[in-house]
């Protein structure tokens, strides 16, 4: 039975999102829409619950059989990454933004709808498909339309973003064909278990080199890996909140699986790690981007391009949890995609409800707002303290794998580094928890008018402060998951 | 009650005090039934703890294993003696505190009391939750609870000063516990594989002794509440808090988990045993030492009565991390029993300098020229537990002196006398920092006596702090002097 509706994951938001350019009912589009996102969502737990412990489900689109036909196959970690990306979806959608992006006008909004429905298909494709080439289309699928969501954004440099976004995304995206079509060139197969069973990647094959290079690089700008990570700040703080919210929480998880993908499954971890060495770059780079990226959210004085630079921070958390290439650190890093989508989805979320009621997400436009609106301040304390790493968070949970994993490695040094990076994190969430509740409102500006966000928009903001103490303090489902999906990695099955 | 109920039930009273101060100071608005439900509360959650002690005492480890967080992590509880003591130590001066708090906080006109008594609340549930810890996630979790949960206390005025302080408080806790703690708990892990709290420690003899020594020392400043130097900056700092703050939290509670977190690790980490006579002992009670005297000497030359008493604290705490340091029976009978001598005395202090600010709005010692003779019943409380920090029988406070040289002579080191130098010097010194304040409340003429001078005349009317201040710091003082004579009870619930 879920093999017949695993396709639906991917092809039901696809087929939506044409409905709702046909209907063109704002109300009904929106409704619609999050109704076909909670199926997915329910599918993929569904999945997630029948592939736990081992389990594969594989479908073949046509019923031609691999490695000619295109193969969907759902084993821990899709599952893992379908159900992040579905319940993300999900939380986020839910979020009533009162009116939609400031630049879409009522009669259009269905056309946000149909972008929006297609992005979360892309996403899912990616992480369902057993297919190179086919990984590249919804790669394509979701990079525009998530190109298009960027613009939507109120400001005038919302445009500017979303197209400096888009050629960063291009380059990406070429150089993952080029590396693909290398690996076409190598093995004659596109189907990822093949190619990985054909491939004899050593360091005399330029070839093979030249292709993990390309889709490296590739996936990295995708992933806004530092320091290719120039295009996130700027998206991230000129989209609509909800836009950003929902890239935070997704799509950069989903590179992050490709980029394990490629390392892990196709070139194997011996290749990678052992001859080519590539924790040499890329422990370096993580820890870079660790510092210096959370050293910049710390002279932000916009809170969104605050919360951006700390994602780029946290990004390397992830790469560094991949370079360690043993269990525990691979999992640190596998669970710390669920972990920061949480609470940096929910910190946009948090961001979305201060714009609507403040007005502007500026440091200083939020002097003396922690007492006009005390839930959404405490939902972004609960965020912070998550970004830090607080015990009963879901940062600590993340933390406590990647140092563990990098001791195993003996690299004492970086685990040292780790903890340290953390206290940046405590400067700039501590300068914004001050101002939000010591700093007293400028004459200019006075707060009294500030009322708490609606409820509509302040309970998925909820859900989610909530679920980063629920999943700091119970991580069957999240560490052990994230921990299954690493031991296969490491095994070089997907 | 079972035990595990009992646990649950000492655990979640807090809880529902902070949750009642909540409904009936905030939705309510009957700020006099939370004034009076949180007392009360307060009596419940000590009987609750007190019914555990039976138990401890007949040699049980009452345990509560609620659920597992990460695989081989659980968050769970077992009360052992150190735990009991501290747990008692908190929940009872609770009590206390939050009657004197009512007095204060009325008395002193302070606002946003629903906010702080709750908070208040949460506090003591998180010292709860490191008393009865049974493994170092759940003692951290805990911890770092505890430093976020008295931050808005500190900050509790709201003033460029208060947010200054805050900004240290956090800064160094954080800091400390992030960097430090942490990283060793998570060196522990690897190491052993497990961070249960076990009788004999769970590092192995194999453990190489540069490795025990750095780790020690990674514990020891990564229990930042310990405040030891130079670690100790956040303590001063927190003064800026409303003074039942300093008292309980940063007197007894908050500091209080610092050096009990170190005593525990020392019994159930490294274990007697490895630590007994080594290199790493030996470095640890020199930095105790070395903060021993530092702070004392500091402490003397304060002339703000609570930043002088907290130097003081700074100062005492280093005789418990001393004494866990030695890592002999002894020593940690000597540190578990300053952790309840100490409370006594300084929380007895603290509410002395709180009636005083009440009373007079006087903060200086050098305003107190005479003052004894109008608050009497303040000062005559606070020269008891003077002499009880100082440790001078018949006050609770020489017991843990006492063992504590009894554990400098019996560590087997070459400079073991230094030692019990250090402590007398420190003691010395103590006297030089209390006493001055005894001195010039009975004995110096009050600058506003007149011009006229004749100061044997016209006695001044008493004018204590209200009630509800003077009566708590009366108990407290008599409470150290009981304690002198229950040391033995004491004594035997902390042999190892």
């Amino acid at each position: 039975m879920i093999e017949k509706i695993l396709v639906l994951e991917v092809v039901l938001p696809l087929l939506a999102a044409p409905v709702c350019v046909l209907v063109r009912h704002p109300r009904f589009c929106r409704l619609f829409s999050l109704g076909v996102i909670a199926a997915c969502f329910a599918i993929a737990v569904a999945l997630l619950v029948e592939v736990r412990g081992g389990g594969v489900i594989s479908y073949q689109l046509g019923g031609w059989p691999p490695p000619l036909g295109i193969e969907y196959r759902v084993s821990t970690i899709n599952a893992y990454l379908l159900a992040l990306v579905t319940a993300m979806a999900l939380v986020v959608f839910s979020f009533d933004s009162r009116g939609g992006p400031p630049r879409v006008p009522e009669q259009r909004r269905h056309l946000y709808y149909a972008v929006f429905l297609l992005c979360i298909s892309g996403l899912l494709g990616i992480a369902i498909t057993g297919d190179a080439f086919n990984i590249f289309v919804f790669l394509e699928i979701s990079s525009l339309s998530s190109y298009i969501l960027v613009s939507l954004g109120g400001h005038r440099r919302a445009v500017m973003s979303a197209f400096y976004y888009l050629v960063m995304g291009t380059i990406g995206g070429v150089f993952f064909m080029l590396g693909v079509g290398l690996l076409y060139q190598a093995t004659g197969t596109l189907n990822l278990r093949d190619i990985a069973a054909r491939l004899e990647p050593s360091l005399d094959d330029r070839g093979t080199v030249l292709a993990l290079a390309l889709l490296v690089v590739g996936i990295s700008i995708k992933l806004a890996v530092f320091p290719l990570h120039h295009w996130l700040p700027n998206a991230y703080s000129f989209a609509p909140p909800k836009v950003s919210a929902f890239l935070a929480a997704t799509a950069t998880k989903v590179s992050f699986y490709l980029l394990a993908m490629v390392l892990f499954t196709i070139f194997g971890a011996p290749f990678v790690f052992e001859e080519l060495r590539l924790q040499a770059v890329l422990l370096p780079l993580s820890i870079l981007a660790m510092f210096l990226a959370s050293g910049a959210a710390i002279f932000q004085t916009d809170l969104r391009r605050l919360l951006a630079y700390s994602s780029v921070a946290q990004i390397g958390y992830m790469t560094l949890g991949l370079s360690t290439a043993n269990a525990t650190g691979l999992a640190g890093g596998l669970v710390h995609l669920f972990n920061h989508a949480v609470m940096k989805g929910g910190l946009f979320l948090v961001v979305a409800c201060l714009l609507y009621r403040v007005g502007s997400v500026h440091i200083d436009a939020l002097a003396g707002i922690g007492r006009r609106m005390p839930l959404t301040s405490a939902a972004l304390v609960i965020g912070g303290l998550s970004l830090i790493g607080v015990p009963g968070t879901v940062g600590f949970v993340s933390k406590w794998y990647l140092v563990s994993g990098v001791l195993e490695r003996g690299w004492t040094a970086a685990a040292v580094l780790i903890l340290l990076s953390s206290l940046l994190a405590l400067v700039y969430v501590g300068k914004v928890v001050e101002v939000l509740y010591f700093r007293k409102p400028a004459e200019t500006q006075p707060v009294d008018h500030v009322r708490e966000a609606p409820l509509g928009m302040l309970a998925p903001a909820w859900v989610l402060a909530v679920a980063a103490v629920f999943f700091g303090l119970t991580t069957d489902w999240t560490y052990g998951v994230a921990r299954e999906a690493a031991e296969l990695l490491l095994a070089g099955g997907i | 009650m079972s035990p595990e109920t009992t646990i649950l039930v000492a655990l979640l009273l807090p809880v529902l005090a902070a949750v009642s101060c909540l409904l009936l100071g905030g939705g309510l608005g009957r700020p006099n039934l939370r004034d009076i439900a949180t007392p009360l509360i307060g009596a419940c959650t000590f009987a609750t703890v007190w019914r555990l002690a039976g138990d401890v005492l007949a040699g049980g480890r009452p345990e509560l294993v609620l659920f597992e967080v990460l695989p081989g992590v659980e968050l769970a509880f077992q009360v052992e003696p150190l735990g009991l003591l501290y747990g008692l130590v908190a929940s009872g001066l609770w009590i206390v505190t939050s009657i004197y708090a009512v007095g204060y906080m009325r008395g002193h006109h302070e606002q946003n009391q629903t906010r702080f008594f709750t908070f208040f609340a949460l506090s003591i549930f998180a010292a709860l939750g490191i008393a009865f810890a049974s493994n170092l996630f759940t003692l951290f979790l805990f911890y770092e609870a505890l430093t976020l949960l008295t931050f808005p206390l500190v900050t509790h005025h709201g003033t460029d000063e208060a947010r200054r302080a805050g900004r240290v408080y956090l800064g160094i806790l954080l800091f400390t516990s992030i960097s430090f703690l942490l990283f060793a708990i998570l060196f522990t892990w690897r190491l052993t594989g497990t961070i249960e709290f076990t009788p004999g420690g769970i590092l192995g003899a194999e453990t190489s002794s540069g490795m025990v020594t750095v780790l020690l020392l990674l514990y020891a400043f990564g229990a930042g509440k310990a405040a030891l130097m130079p670690f100790h900056r956040w303590l001063p700092n927190a003064m800026v808090a409303p003074t039942p703050v300093s008292a309980l939290l940063h007197a007894v509670a908050v500091v209080k988990a610092g050096v009990f977190a170190i005593l525990k690790v020392v019994v159930y980490v490294f274990g007697l045993d490895l630590l007994g006579g080594s290199n790493a002992s030996l470095s640890l009670m020199t930095i105790a030492s070395f903060t021993m005297l530092m702070a004392a000497v500091i402490a003397i030359r304060q002339d703000n009565l609570k930043a002088r008493l907290a130097y003081s604290t700074i100062s005492q705490l280093a005789y418990i991390v001393l004494g866990a340091a030695m890592a002999t029976a002894t020593g940690v009978l000597a540190g578990g029993m300053q952790i309840a001598m100490h409370a006594a005395g300084k929380i007895t202090l603290f509410f002395c300098a709180g009636a005083i600010l009440v009373a007079t709005h006087k903060k200086k010692v050098s305003e107190l020229d005479g003052l004894g003779r109008t608050m009497p019943w303040t000062f005559a409380a606070f020269f008891l537990a003077s002499l009880s920090i100082i440790g001078i029988p018949p006050l609770g406070g020489s017991w843990a002196k006492w063992y504590l040289m009894v554990g400098a002579l019996e560590t087997g080191f070459a400079w073991q006398a230094a030692f019990l130098g250090v402590l007398m010097v420190s003691s010395l010194l103590a006297v030089f920092y209390l006493m001055p304040v005894v001195v010039r409340g009975f004995f110096a003429t009050s600058p506003t006596a007149g011009p006229s001078g004749s100061a044997g005349g016209d006695r001044k009317p008493i004018a204590e702090a209200p009630f509800l201040c003077v009566a708590p710091l009366v108990l407290t003082a008599l409470l150290s002097l009981a304690l002198f004579f229950v040391a033995g009870d004491l004594a035997s619930l902390l042999s190892f």
